[in-house]
């Protein structure tokens, strides 16, 4: 049974074994350390991923060895290789089907700026479609490298990242969501009935009216 | 006694004497015929005949700008017969603006997608093709990016696409 003593007054003193923090520093110690990746991987960068993965390199010792192949379970996308133009469609798919919140890591020269193959068919960077968090330079990179963008990475979630996930929150992103609220019909949706709705409906009455 | 199968030379001169003369060469030990395109059916159908039962591979090359080329499309059909182990290389030349060629489907059912890429990638047209798409770019993709004249990195449709921002996502 845990005591809570008292040497002055005003002063607490815990009992041992119990640390205080920030939830948010909580919940992003535990996100860092089980990030789950799913590789999109399609080029010879995969074959490094893949050996990052293995036994020798052992992803496992930071908490990101859990490959899954559906978005739905993952929040590390690592895009590992070339894409063509044919692909990106299927990459923006795959990106919002991933649960917030999520990285994305651009794997190798090809997946960050095009590398070698400045062709037709090849998109130039993957971060001009979709959102990046991490590059990794290297044709291909060497696991250690990769492994080193998932520590900076992880670092990058301790020092930035929230409960709420509002390190995400951009202007236009707000905005998206208040007129989301917006553009909902009232007369479709019975909100006298629901407490929680109306709140909502009237916050963003009261976001039109500050804007005008 | 070892097998001595028939020699390309007694198909060729039965090729030659079938459909009129025809520009033939060796290379490597590898013998090439050029058909005119109008006779280019009936003479697979007849090498086909003659035991050359198996379409290897069809392709094309753009001439674009190359020295002494006196058309633009050389297509290139690689026949080989499995009973004989002998090779043929068939090439028929078409031209702008409309590079048309009938399609050898009806004879060699391999001929459905090598057909769907020298179309997709070169801009000819096999007629009587039964499916003639696209086969490796984009259905939405206008042009056809292994002519000499389409350049390099594109007309821009690699850059065509939304952009997927935090905002989005």
């Amino acid at each position: 049974m845990a005591v809570v003593h008292t040497n002055s007054p005003g002063r607490l003193e815990l009992p041992e074994n119990v640390v205080i923090g920030r939830l948010d520093s909580l919940a992003n110690w535990c996100r860092k350390n089980s990030l789950w990746p799913m590789p999109f991987a399609t080029a010879c960068c995969g074959i490094e991923l893949m050996a990052t993965g293995a036994s020798k390199h052992d992803l496992a010792r930071f908490g990101a060895e859990v490959f899954r192949f559906s978005p739905r379970q993952c929040d590390l996308m690592i895009v590992a290789g070339r894409v063509v133009m044919k692909m990106l469609p299927v990459l923006q798919r795959i990106w919002q089907q991933m649960h917030e919140p999520k990285w994305c890591i651009s794997m190798g020269a090809c997946a960050s700026t095009g590398g070698v193959f400045d062709t037709y068919a090849v998109v130039q960077g993957i971060d001009r479609f979709i959102p990046v968090d991490m590059y990794v330079p290297g044709c291909p990179p060497r696991p250690e490298q990769l492994i080193q963008a998932i520590i900076d990475l992880q670092d990058k979630i301790q020092r930035e990242g929230t409960i709420s996930g509002r390190e995400f929150d951009t202007a236009g992103r707000q905005l998206r969501k208040r007129s989301l609220v917006e553009i909902a019909n009232p007369l479709s949706i019975d909100a006298s009935r629901n407490p929680m709705m109306q709140r909502e409906l009237a916050a963003a009455a009261d976001a039109i009216a500050g804007r005008n | 006694m070892p097998f001595t199968p028939p020699s390309v030379d007694d198909v060729l001169a039965g090729l030659i004497s079938r459909f009129g003369s025809l520009d033939t060469s060796v290379n490597r030990g590898q013998t090439r015929v050029v058909v005119p395109e109008p006779l280019a059916f009936e003479a697979l159908a007849w090498l086909k005949d003659q035991g050359f039962d198996l379409l290897v591979d069809v392709t094309c090359v753009d001439y674009l700008e190359y020295k002494s080329a006196k058309h633009r499309y050389g297509l290139v059909y690689l026949l080989a017969s499995t009973a004989t182990n002998q090779r043929l290389t068939i090439r028929v030349f078409v031209d702008d603006p409309d590079p048309t060629v009938k399609s050898v489907v009806p004879l060699w059912e391999a001929a459905n997608w090598l057909e769907r890429e020298v179309w997709d990638l070169f801009g000819i047209r096999f007629t009587g093709h039964p499916d003639l798409r696209r086969l490796v770019m984009p259905e939405e993709f206008t042009a056809h990016p292994l002519r000499k004249d389409y350049p390099l990195q594109g007309r821009g449709e690699r850059h065509n696409f939304p952009v997927i921002t935090r905002d989005h996502s």
